[in-house]
């Protein structure tokens, strides 16, 4: 079989936030009725943490659950684990409605690391970023400048965004420029 | 700039992350329809000074469909509420009777 390949091999951005492209990710995209126990616990245990609550990131390690829609929720995992937790999930959902979709190879991670990283965000997306209203393991879904993403942060000096892989090379610009040496706001403090 | 509390997100999202859709609560005439309620289902349309009901999707966040009551000349949102409805909440209609007395839309009031 071919040999899986990350969208931009890892590039890697210094400025006064560092932008890298987290490589290869499992991302398993699922959707079903978030009221039904059969449902929320087929999910969770295949993602090893619980169904995390409106607009919430919830992560163990590399496992995690991302809060998409009220009826949709992204699993992390390690890109190899991906389809057998997709098997996974299809087996102990059979004959509940649901939709499950490993989506790994069609999305693209970037990480952000960096004091400055709110100042990066808040330059391309309509969101406050302000410390006090968007906290570690808050997701919000929304678009960076011109195309459709989401963020979480996992601390103060990391986020993680994720696009389609398609826009993966504009992204990265995005990103990059945003965060470019000199191009401090000093909005939040930093 | 507009913005709009999405009822599923629970966030304030801003216009540009969301797509208009046109007139709200719209009920549809299909084939076995009169030509004159096909025709006003298709092309009659209110275009209100003041109070307006609306669809709005929220494209560039959960892709959620859902309603908005606003004002088209001062902007002022008067609330949003989900799409599972053919009717605004009462809740809704109340906002807008005590910022806006003696509002018609359609048949509402």
């Amino acid at each position: 079989m071919s040999e899986p390949i990350s969208a931009l091999r890892r590039a890697r951005y210094e400025g006064f936030v560092t932008v890298e492209e987290a490589g290869l990710q499992g991302m398993v995209q699922i959707r079903g009725d978030f009221d039904s126990e059969i449902f929320t616990r087929a999910v969770s245990s295949a993602a090893g943490v619980a169904m995390p609550a409106q607009r919430e990131a919830l992560w163990e390690g590399r496992q995690g659950l991302l809060w998409m829609s009220p009826d949709e929720v992204m699993l992390l995992c390690p890109y190899p684990e991906a389809d057998r937790a997709l098997a996974r999930l299809t087996n102990d959902l059979a004959g509940t409605h649901h939709l499950a979709l490993n989506v790994s190879d069609a999305r693209t991670m970037f990480t952000l690391e960096g004091a400055g990283l709110r100042e990066v965000l808040a330059k391309l997306a309509p969101v406050d970023m302000a410390p006090d209203v968007f906290r570690p393991g808050m997701l919000r879904r929304t678009r960076l400048a011109q195309v459709a993403a989401a963020f979480w942060l996992r601390s103060d000096t990391r986020a993680e965004v994720i696009c389609f892989r398609s826009v993966a090379p504009y992204m990265m610009e995005l990103l990059s420029t945003a965060a470019a040496t000199g191009s401090e706001v000093g909005l939040h403090g930093d | 700039m507009l913005t709009l509390k999405c009822p599923y997100c629970d966030v304030q999202a801003e216009e540009t992350e969301l797509h208009a859709g046109g007139e709200a609560h719209l009920t549809r005439h299909g084939p076995d329809s009169s030509d004159d309620s096909f025709e006003s289902y298709l092309f009659t349309r209110e275009n209100p000074k003041g109070v307006h009901f609306e669809r709005w999707r929220h494209s560039h966040g959960c892709g959620k469909w859902f309603h908005a009551a606003r004002c088209t000349m001062t902007m002022e949102v008067f609330g949003t509420y989900p799409a599972q409805t053919t009717k605004p909440p009462q809740a809704i209609l109340d906002a807008i009777t005590a910022k806006r007395p003696g509002w018609t839309w359609r048949e509402l009031s």
